[in-house]
């Protein structure tokens, strides 16, 4: 891969022409990561110069809608990171268990296989009839993508033993059918889920939570998005909630931050009341 | 080379040795920060920083992601995540595919590094048996950084600096004392 056909000044055109174009904002994204997305598109595509990559950007409303696919990431795993699921199971959802009526939003859900983990978890504590789960990404392609429930079967070997080390007891395999290379996921997993767009950097709260999981999504953000992200989970939070982050991610360098307490081992901070 | 501002490791299988080796020899006045980038399982917190912490005097942690590259201090890159260098001189982390399946890949730190340090960027390919980091190698070149590998006779395992000895015109080939040397050395 040859890593100067597309230069910094390249980017920043494409980001002010998604923006006037198609009010898609993503001079909030870390340019190194997006350049690299840009780069692997460009080359995939066969692009013949900037000029026309840049042109069927603009000009092609389907090609717009692969491009924003593209340059976004879209890697997830069903129960990634076993150990913080195991929380969700064991501390989290156990307490929202005791609310009449649990709203969970899962910002930047991208194909669905975490949506359907807390599905899965959901109808093992036997809370899945009084729940909602709120999906959100902005891309509208991946979320058709999570609306089938259907995952590659050569995921499934890795999706059990998380399962399994999150804490799961049955055979996973119980939740699917397999399909030729797809394992279709039970209907009943996704009649609490809603599938919907909403963009992290330009879109509002739309609702009050008391979960809010939104992992590996900051860290394509600069510190300034991120804050004005985290201030939008805040705002659409109840007291008490749970706001569950990535890994990697913290709220520590954010205005919020002196509102939660961060519980012991996971990246999961509740907002206590003050 | 004018002035080191950055000095980066990528390792695979039995890179790990040689990171013990070299890191006691290491002048803890150096003026510029190393980041280390190897293969290792993703799992539960790792013992790397503490581990290789015990080895030096330098400051040694893993990145946090936004965090400013300060000299001095030895970074390494998180497991499962591939970890990339921002033009202000700040660390990102990327969850995209697996590059040469590998997260973190060698390739993107040092293609990422090379762009930001241009000709004061020096980076190592330790041992290894995959081919990871030869493009990030040539990427170095390309924008006037130098490129090293470990001697791949010294190496427990050759391919990955054999690799790069034969696809990148690499400026020299170092044993494992020669590269303690080589980094006390850099301005």
């Amino acid at each position: 891969m040859e890593l100067s056909v597309i230069n910094d000044d390249h980017v920043e055109i494409l980001l002010s022409d998604l923006l006037e174009q198609y009010g898609y904002d993503f001079t909030g994204y870390s340019r190194a990561s997006l350049k690299r997305r840009i780069i692997r598109l460009y080359s995939l595509d066969r692009a013949l110069s900037f000029a026309e990559f840049r042109y069927k950007i603009n000009n092609d409303s389907l090609y717009f809608k692969r491009f924003v696919e593209q340059i976004t990431v879209n890697v997830t795993e069903m129960f990634r990171d076993p150990a913080f699921f195991k929380t969700l199971r064991d501390v989290v959802l156990p307490k929202l268990g005791t609310y009449p009526f649990i709203r969970i939003w899962l910002a930047g859900c991208s194909t669905g296989e975490e949506a359907y983990s807390i599905s899965i978890i959901l109808k093992e504590l036997n809370l899945l009839h009084k729940s909602l789960i709120y999906a959100t990404d902005l891309n509208p392609i991946v979320l058709e993508k999570a609306a089938q429930g259907m995952f590659g079967m050569s995921n499934m070997k890795q999706y059990s033993e998380n399962y399994i080390l999150s804490g799961g007891l049955k055979d996973f395999s119980s939740y699917y059918t397999a399909n030729y290379s797809l394992a279709k996921f039970d209907d009943e997993l996704k009649s609490k889920i809603i599938f919907s767009t909403h963009n992290l950097v330009s879109d509002y709260s739309f609702n009050e939570f008391q979960l809010i999981l939104c992992r590996n999504v900051l860290i394509y953000f600069d510190r300034e998005l991120q804050q004005k992200v985290l201030s939008l989970f805040d705002e659409s939070l109840e007291e008490l909630g749970y706001l569950a982050l990535g890994t990697k991610e913290t709220i520590n360098f954010s205005g919020i931050s002196d509102k939660y307490k961060r519980l012991d081992s996971e990246k999961i901070w509740r907002k206590v009341l003050r | 080379m004018k002035k080191c501002e950055a000095f980066i490791i990528g390792g695979s299988a039995g890179s790990l040795d040689v990171l013990l080796k070299v890191l006691p020899l290491i002048n803890a006045a150096i003026k510029f920060p190393i980041v280390i980038v190897i293969h290792r399982k993703h799992g539960t917190d790792s013992l790397l920083p503490e581990l290789l912490s015990s080895r030096t005097q330098l400051n040694v942690k893993e990145v946090e992601e936004k965090e400013a590259l300060v000299a001095g201090t030895i970074y390494i890159a998180p497991s499962d995540y591939h970890l990339l260098i921002e033009q202000d001189r700040t660390f990102s982390l990327d969850y995209s595919e697996k590059i040469n399946y590998s997260r973190p890949a060698i390739d993107a730190t040092f293609q990422t590094a090379a762009e930001v340090y241009k000709d004061k960027l020096v980076c190592i390919l330790l041992s290894g048996s995959n081919s990871d980091g030869v493009n990030g190698l040539k990427s170095v070149k390309l924008w006037g950084g130098v490129a090293l590998i470990q001697d791949p006779t010294t190496a427990q395992v050759a391919y990955m600096p054999a690799q790069a000895q034969a696809n990148v015109k690499i400026d020299d080939a170092l044993s494992i004392e020669a590269i303690a040397e080589f980094i006390n050395l850099l301005p």
